[in-house]
C-alpha cells in the first residue's frame, strides 16, 4: 500500500520530470539555431495583401495592446506591421488603451521606426498618442471626435496644434483612418475596436492576436475583420511574407518570430508525446480495471 | 437609493439615444470622456486599498508580513520616482516612461521580467495538464484531444511532412489544410455559437442594470 | 541541513562562474552601464520566479510582491499622468499643467466648461470616499455612472457586432454553385456552419430536457463545442510555449550571450 506522502513525492517528481522536458525542448531548439520555412494561411495573406495596398500617405491607426506577459507573440507582428506600413509610406498614428502599452511603443520608435527609416520625422509622417485610460468608453470618443480622445500626443504637446503636429491635420474622426491595425494581447483588445470602431465607423480592420484569443476571434473573419494573424505562427507567417516580397529585410531583427518557431515545433512535439503518453498509460490501466486514477 | 439608478439610467439612455440622435453626440462624447476620467481615480482608489490591506498585515504582524514591507517599497519607490518624474530626461513637463529614465528603468528590468516569467511558467504548467489530465474517457473528451492534436501537429513545418505524400486529388486533407479547415468552418461555428450566446447575456445584463432590475453598485442586490 | 548546504555551494559556484564569464567579456557586465546592470536585475528576478517550478520559496514570493507594488504603483503614475492632468485639470484648473507642468494645452476655458469638468472630479472623489467604512453608500453614485456608461455603451455594441452581424454572416447561400457548377466542398462547409451554428444555440436551450430530437441535435451542437475547445487548447498551448521561447531567448541571448 503506498503512503500519501510517497504518492505526492511520487507526483512531484514526475511533474518535474515533465517541466525539465519542456524546459529542454525549448532551450537546445534555440542554442542550435533550428528553424523552418513558414507557408502562410489564406488569412495571413489577406492581412499582407491589405497592407501592401495602402497607397502613399495613407493614415493608419496602429494599436499596441499588449504588455510584456504577451510581448513574445505580439511584438514580432507589431515590429513586421511598422516595417511593413513604412515602407509603403503610410502615416503611422501609434497609440494604446493599456497602460503598459506606451514602452512598447518606444521600443518600436527606437529600435524599428528611427535606426531602420531615417527619413520617418516625428509629427510628420507618425505620432505616439501613448495611452489613455478609458477602455471602449475612449474608442466611443474616438469615433466622434480624435482630439477629444487623445488630447496631446505622448511628449504632452496639443494634438490641435497642427502646427508641431502638421500629421494632425487631416485626423477628425476614426473615419479619418484608411487602416487600423490592432495587436491585441487581451482586453480591451481587437472585439472592442471591431465593435466600437470599425463597424460603427466602416473601417477596415486588421489585427494580431495572442493565439488563446484567437478561437474568439475567427466569427469576426472575413466580414467584420479583415484578418487576423493568430500568435507566434501568424507572426511568423507574416515575418515570411514580407521577406519574400522584400528582400531587403533579410536580417536577424527582421525575422524573430521565424527564429522563435523552431523552439515552438519542437515543444510541440513534447505536448503531443506526453498526450500520447498520458493516454497510453490511462488506457492500460483503464484494461487492468483501475480506473480513475 | 432612488440618486443612483437614476445616474444609471439617465446616463445609459442619452449614450444609447445619441446613436440615433445626432445631437447628442456632444453629450455621449462628455460622458465616455467622463468616464476615462473616474477610470483613473479607480487606479488610485485601488493602490491605496492595496497599501491598508499591506499596512494591516504588517501592524498586526501577520505571519509573512516581511512581503508586505517590499510589496509597499516597491510601490512607494516607483511611485515617487514616477509622478515626481525623477532623473526624467524630458523633466516634468517630458514624458513619464521616457527612455533613459529611472521609471522607464523600473518598467524595463523589473516589471517586465517578473511579469513575463509568470505567465512562461503557465508553458510548464499546461504540459503537465497535458499528460495528466487530457484523457479519452468518452466520445466528447475524445474529439477535443483529436482536435487539439491535429492543431498542434499541423500548425508546425512537421504538419506539413505528415501528409506531403498524398496525391494531388487529396490536397484538401492534407494536414495544414485539414487544421485551416477545422479553423473556418467547425471552430468558427461554435465560436460564433458561444458569441451569440455571451451578446445575449450581456444585452440582457446591460438592460436589467439600466432599468434598475439589478443594482450591483449597492454591494448586496437590495 | 546538508541539502540546503550542497544547493547554496552550487549556487554561489554558478554565480562565480557567471562572474567571470561577464568579467571576460562573453556576457553582460553588470558594473559597465544601467541596462547592463538591468539585464542583471531582470535575470535574477527570471530565475527566482522560476523557481517556483520547484517550489514555493521565499525568492518566488519575493519577487510576487515586487510585482504587485510596482504594478499598483506604475498604473497610479500613467493614470495621473495621462489622463488627469491632460483630461481633468486641463479643463478645470489649466493654468496648472500649462505653467507648472509646460504642458501645451489651452489656457483659456469658459467657466462653463470649468463646471462641467467638476462633475468628473467629484465623482472620482466620491469614488475615493469608499475607502472609509461609511463611505460606501455615497460612493455608490460614481459605480452607478460606470455602470451606467459601461451598459449603455456594451448593449449597442454587442447588439450590432456580436449578435446581428454574426447572424448576418451566417446566413449565406447554403448551395453554392461557382463558374464550373456546383461546389460540393462549400456547399457541405455552409451547411456545416450554419447547421452547426444551429446545433450549438439548441444545445445552449437549457429551459427544456434535451431527449428525443432535441436532444440529437443538442448532441451534436456538443461535439461542434467539444471541437471548438480542443482547438482553443491546441491555440492556448501554442500561446503559452511562445512566452517560454520568449523568456528563455532573454536568458541565453540578451544576459548569458550563448546566442
Amino acid at each position: 500500500m503506498v503512503s500519501l506522502a510517497e504518492l505526492a513525492r511520487e507526483r512531484l517528481a514526475g511533474r518535474r520530470l515533465i517541466y525539465l522536458c519542456i524546459l529542454l525542448s525549448v532551450t537546445v531548439p534555440m542554442i542550435w539555431k533550428i528553424s523552418f520555412k513558414e507557408h502562410a494561411s489564406p488569412m495571413v495573406k489577406n492581412v499582407f495583401d491589405q497592407v501592401e495596398s495602402l497607397p502613399p500617405g495613407a493614415r493608419v491607426l496602429l494599436v499596441f495592446d499588449f504588455d510584456p506577459g504577451t510581448e513574445p507573440e505580439i511584438k514580432p507582428m507589431s515590429d513586421a506591421f511598422t516595417r511593413h506600413l513604412c515602407l509603403k509610406g503610410a502615416k503611422l498614428y501609434c497609440l494604446t488603451l493599456w497602460p503598459t502599452g506606451p514602452v512598447e511603443i518606444d521600443k518600436v520608435i527606437r529600435n524599428v521606426l528611427t535606426p531602420e527609416f531615417p527619413d520617418y520625422y516625428y509629427g510628420a509622417d507618425y505620432i505616439n498618442l501613448g495611452f489613455v485610460s478609458g477602455d471602449e468608453a475612449i474608442i466611443a470618443v474616438a469615433l466622434t471626435s480624435f482630439q477629444k480622445a487623445f488630447p496631446t500626443d505622448a511628449h504632452n504637446i496639443s494634438t490641435s496644434d497642427t502646427k508641431r503636429l502638421p500629421i494632425m491635420k487631416w485626423v477628425e474622426n476614426i473615419r479619418s483612418f484608411n487602416l487600423i491595425i490592432e495587436c491585441s494581447g487581451g482586453y480591451p483588445g481587437l472585439p472592442e475596436w471591431i465593435r466600437y470602431a470599425a463597424v460603427p465607423g466602416g473601417v477596415p480592420i486588421v489585427g494580431g492576436s495572442v493565439a488563446v484569443g484567437t478561437p474568439e476571434l475567427f466569427p469576426y473573419v472575413p466580414d467584420q475583420c479583415v484578418g487576423l494573424l493568430a500568435g507566434l505562427k501568424g507572426a511568423a507567417e507574416y515575418e515570411q511574407l514580407l521577406l519574400e516580397r522584400y528582400p531587403l529585410l533579410e536580417r536577424p531583427e527582421c525575422r524573430v518570430a521565424l527564429d522563435r518557431m523552431g523552439p515552438q515545433t519542437v515543444a510541440h512535439l513534447a505536448i503531443i508525446l506526453f498526450i500520447i503518453i498520458g493516454n497510453g498509460i490511462y488506457l492500460s490501466q483503464k484494461r487492468r480495471g483501475r480506473v480513475g486514477t | 437609493m432612488a440618486v443612483p439608478r437614476m445616474i444609471t439610467f439617465t446616463v445609459a439612455t442619452v449614450l444609447i439615444v445619441a446613436m440615433f440622435v445626432p445631437p447628442l453626440e456632444p453629450i455621449r462624447e462628455e460622458f465616455s470622456n467622463f468616464f476615462n476620467i473616474i477610470a483613473a481615480f479607480a487606479f488610485v482608489l485601488g493602490a491605496a486599498s492595496l497599501l491598508g490591506v499591506h499596512w494591516r498585515r504588517i501592524r498586526r504582524r501577520v505571519r509573512g508580513w516581511g512581503y508586505s514591507i517590499v510589496c509597499m517599497a516597491s510601490f512607494l519607490i516607483t511611485l515617487i520616482v514616477g509622478l515626481l518624474k525623477l532623473g526624467s530626461p524630458g523633466g516634468i513637463g517630458g514624458s513619464a516612461i521616457a527612455e533613459g529614465s529611472p521609471f522607464a528603468w523600473i518598467f524595463d528590468y523589473v516589471f517586465t521580467p517578473i511579469d513575463a516569467t509568470l505567465f512562461s511558467l503557465l508553458a510548464f504548467y499546461v504540459a503537465s495538464a497535458a499528460f495528466r489530465a487530457f484523457r479519452v474517457r468518452n466520445a466528447e473528451a475524445t474529439i477535443m484531444l483529436v482536435t487539439a492534436f491535429l492543431l498542434l501537429l499541423g500548425r508546425t513545418f512537421l504538419g506539413n511532412l505528415v501528409t506531403a505524400w498524398l496525391p494531388p486529388e487529396m490536397e484538401p486533407f492534407e494536414l495544414p489544410n485539414l487544421v485551416q479547415w477545422i479553423m473556418y468552418v467547425p471552430m468558427t461555428a461554435g465560436s460564433r455559437a458561444i458569441m451569440i450566446g455571451v451578446a445575449l447575456g450581456t444585452i440582457a445584463t446591460s438592460l436589467k442594470i439600466i432599468l434598475g432590475i439589478d443594482r450591483p453598485y449597492l454591494g448586496g442586490g437590495k | 541541513m546538508t541539502r540546503r548546504l550542497i544547493v547554496a555551494i552550487i549556487a554561489l559556484t554558478l554565480l562565480l562562474m557567471l562572474l567571470i564569464r561577464a568579467s571576460s567579456g562573453a556576457m553582460v557586465n553588470p558594473f559597465m552601464d544601467y541596462e547592463s546592470l538591468g539585464k542583471w536585475v531582470a535575470a535574477v528576478l527570471t530565475l527566482c520566479t522560476l523557481s517556483f517550478l520547484y517550489s514555493d520559496n521565499p525568492f518566488y514570493r519575493f519577487c510576487e510582491h515586487v510585482l504587485v507594488g510596482v504594478t499598483a504603483a506604475y498604473w497610479m503614475v500613467l493614470g495621473f499622468w495621462r489622463t488627469i492632468v491632460p483630461k481633468l485639470l486641463a479643463n478645470v484648473v489649466p493654468e496648472i499643467p500649462a505653467y507648472f507642468f509646460n504642458m501645451d494645452t489651452p489656457v483659456t476655458v469658459s467657466l462653463i466648461h470649468r463646471l462641467i469638468y467638476c462633475v468628473p472630479l467629484g465623482l472620482g472623489l466620491l469614488l475615493l470616499v469608499r475607502l472609509h467604512p461609511r463611505g460606501r453608500s455615497i460612493s455608490a453614485w460614481t459605480l452607478a455612472f460606470i455602470l451606467g456608461t459601461t451598459a449603455g455603451l456594451r448593449l449597442f455594441g454587442h447588439l450590432e457586432a456580436d449578435f446581428m452581424a454574426q447572424i448576418q454572416n451566417s446566413i449565406t447561400p447554403l448551395v453554392s454553385v461557382a463558374e464550373g457548377g456546383f461546389n460540393l466542398g462549400r456547399t457541405f462547409n455552409a451547411f456545416l456552419i450554419t447547421g452547426g451554428l444551429v446545433c450549438c444555440l439548441f444545445y445552449f436551450y437549457f429551459s427544456r430536457d434535451s431527449d428525443g430530437a432535441l436532444g440529437r441535435v443538442s448532441k451534436f451542437g456538443l461535439w461542434i463545442l467539444m471541437l471548438t475547445f480542443g482547438a482553443g487548447f491546441g491555440f492556448t498551448v501554442m500561446g503559452r510555449i511562445a512566452l517560454l521561447v520568449g523568456r528563455v531567448e532573454f536568458l541565453l541571448q540578451d544576459w548569458l550571450g550563448f546566442i
